[in-house]
């Protein structure tokens, strides 16, 4: 069976004033109809990796990759029609800072509307049908409201589930999800993570899952890379997260604060620089 | 005990929505108080009231034995209340850079020894000078929200409202802001209202909490009793058994 995504020696890197930030050198991994985790430090990569698969890293900087290929299609070679086309349709990104990400003068309920319309062609109204009940699937309390709010006008967490409600409409066979569940109180969250769980058991749906919670994470996924300065440097099995082997891992694991611990000080890690080589 | 924010039958409307309906929460001085409850529920609002950032429609908002008029707030405000916000992306203003972003509140209250205040901030968040003239959009979400903290902390506030403030941070960067965040409020004696959606975070940091749901507070423990299990609502107990993770089937 061919992977949905392979990714090979992907680099990402950014020329600034004070030099060339590599925010991402050199990862590699394959993905299939799975729940892949992605774990880290902040500022390791897993956002840009994440942008360079969608083909959405800003203009200025390098991606380089000996493979970066969704299906038959290499990406690297794909013209810009083509990875428009994927993009939203075939291969969808829930992005870190939904509020920001979203259009901030069009209402929640229309940017649904028009992206489901961009890929399909249904009748305005089923439209909104389709668009309200992705609202109250994600567990919005009153999807008619919330409709015509303006991303401006919504809770960190409403903001967070219209843009996977936005995501999940069009049906993608890839979807990468950055932090899509950070500002949802645990119920929510178990009932959004089980949405992304039918579309991955029931419509082979591959899916990318980068969170720093690492409870939801290995609980949730059926393998988890751990990424560290730009690479991958842990891959492992979520079941097995608790006996992690690289030192940075464990010590995630050591720093959580744990309900009914009394630990005061939190642990801190002790980074090591060769863990950056 | 003095009580540093008393908030009394606060209602926030948006046109006929109530995102707070008649809310009361008590803050002692020196205390950390947690917030947590449902998305939506109004816990970004509460906070937002407090700092003039929403309609108050009904109700009183004393801070340090101060009651505050509407959205007005004066310099002397800020310089003793300072907000950590949700969305780190829309605090940060998109076109400065991360030093200037950190000098200004300086600037406004006078405050001198600007270079060495902003490499302090920026080492205890964890971040080097090097990130000190990126902006915003040349950082990543951790690191964002890192910043805005150490914006909030250079003013040396008495009361610090955060909202979420280590939801975007992994596990280890999380326990080095937490602990930053414990030693300032014990070294300054510092009023922390708090909201996270992580119980273990928010019993780890508060001493009582208040849990909210649609607009109200449903209950209001301490965290030994939440941790104990002495809880009286069952969404309460709901939180408490989703926090143990995802369970398929
Ligand atoms: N435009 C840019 N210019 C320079 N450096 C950048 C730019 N965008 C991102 N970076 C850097 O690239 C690195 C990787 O960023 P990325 O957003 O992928 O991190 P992340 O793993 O998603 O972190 P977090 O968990 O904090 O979101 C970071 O150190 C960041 O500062
Ligand atoms: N400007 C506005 N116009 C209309 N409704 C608004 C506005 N601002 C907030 N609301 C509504 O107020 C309610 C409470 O929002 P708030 O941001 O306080 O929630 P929250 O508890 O912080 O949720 P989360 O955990 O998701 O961040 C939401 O239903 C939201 O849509
Ligand atoms: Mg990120
Ligand atoms: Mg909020």
């Amino acid at each position: 069976m061919s992977a949905l995504l392979t990714v090979t020696d992907l680099r990402v890197r950014f020329p600034t004033r004070t030099g060339v930030v590599e925010a991402v050198r050199g990862v590699s991994f394959t993905l299939g109809r799975e729940r892949l985790g992605i774990v880290g430090e902040s500022g390791s990569g897993k956002s840009q990796t994440g942008r360079a698969i969608m083909g959405l890293t800003p203009p200025h900087a390098e991606v380089t990759a000996k493979t970066l290929s969704f299906g038959d299609i290499d990406l690297i070679s794909a013209p810009p029609k083509v990875r428009r086309d994927l993009r939203g349709k075939r291969i969808a990104m829930i992005l870190q800072d939904p509020k920001y990400s979203l259009n901030p003068v069009m209402s929640i309920g229309r940017q649904i509307v028009e992206t489901l319309r961009r890929h399909e062609s249904v009748s305005r109204s089923e439209a909104r049908e389709r668009a309200l009940d992705m609202l109250a699937a994600v567990q919005i309390r009153d999807p008619a409201r919330v409709f015509d709010l303006y991303p401006h006008e919504v809770s960190g967490g409403m903001g967070q589930r219209a843009m996977i409600a936005m995501m999940l409409v069009a049906g993608p066979e890839l979807l990468i999800a950055d932090e899509p569940t950070s500002a949802l109180d645990v119920t929510v969250q178990l009932e959004v993570l089980s949405i992304l769980d039918k579309l991955v058991a029931d419509r082979g749906m591959g899916l990318i899952f980068v969170s720093h919670d690492l409870r939801l994470v290995s609980s949730f996924c059926d393998r988890v890379l751990v990424m560290y300065a730009g690479k991958i440097v842990e891959e492992i099995a979520a079941s097995d997260l608790a006996s992690a082997k690289h030192p940075y891992t464990q010590g995630l694991l050591n720093c959580m604060p744990v309900i009914g611990a009394d630990r005061h000080p939190l642990p801190v890690l002790d980074r090591k620089p060769e863990w950056a080589l | 005990m003095t009580t540093a924010v008393s908030v009394q039958n606060l209602t926030v409307s948006y046109d006929d929505f109530k995102a707070l309906d008649a809310v009361g929460v008590d803050v002692a001085a020196g205390e950390s108080f947690g917030l947590v409850g449902e998305s939506g529920s109004g816990k970004s609002t509460l906070l937002r009231a407090v700092a003039g950032l929403a309609p108050v429609t009904e109700g009183t908002i004393r801070v340090e034995n101060r009651q505050l008029q509407g959205a007005r707030r004066d310099k002397a405000f800020y310089r003793s209340v300072q907000m950590v916000f949700q969305d780190p992306y829309g605090s940060l203003h998109p076109r400065q850079t991360v030093d200037r972003q950190l000098l200004e509140p300086l600037a406004i209250h006078g405050i001198g020894d600007g270079e060495r205040r902003i490499l302090k901030a920026l080492d205890e968040v964890g971040l080097g000078s090097g990130f000190r003239f990126r902006y915003p959009h040349q950082l990543s979400g951790g690191q964002r929200q890192r910043i805005a903290i150490a914006r909030a902390l250079i003013l040396e506030p008495s009361i610090l409202l955060l909202d979420e403030p280590t939801s975007a941070l992994d596990a280890s960067v999380q326990a080095e802001v937490l602990n930053l965040l414990e030693q300032v409020r014990r070294d300054r004696k510092l009023t922390f209202i708090m909201v996270s959606h992580d119980l273990g975070v928010v019993t780890h940091m508060c001493d009582r909490l208040a849990v909210m749901q649609n607009g109200r507070v449903v209950e209001r423990l301490s965290s030994a009793d939440l941790v104990a299990g002495r809880i009286g609502e069952d969404y309460t107990r709901n939180l408490m058994v989703a926090s143990k993770g995802f369970r398929r089937g």
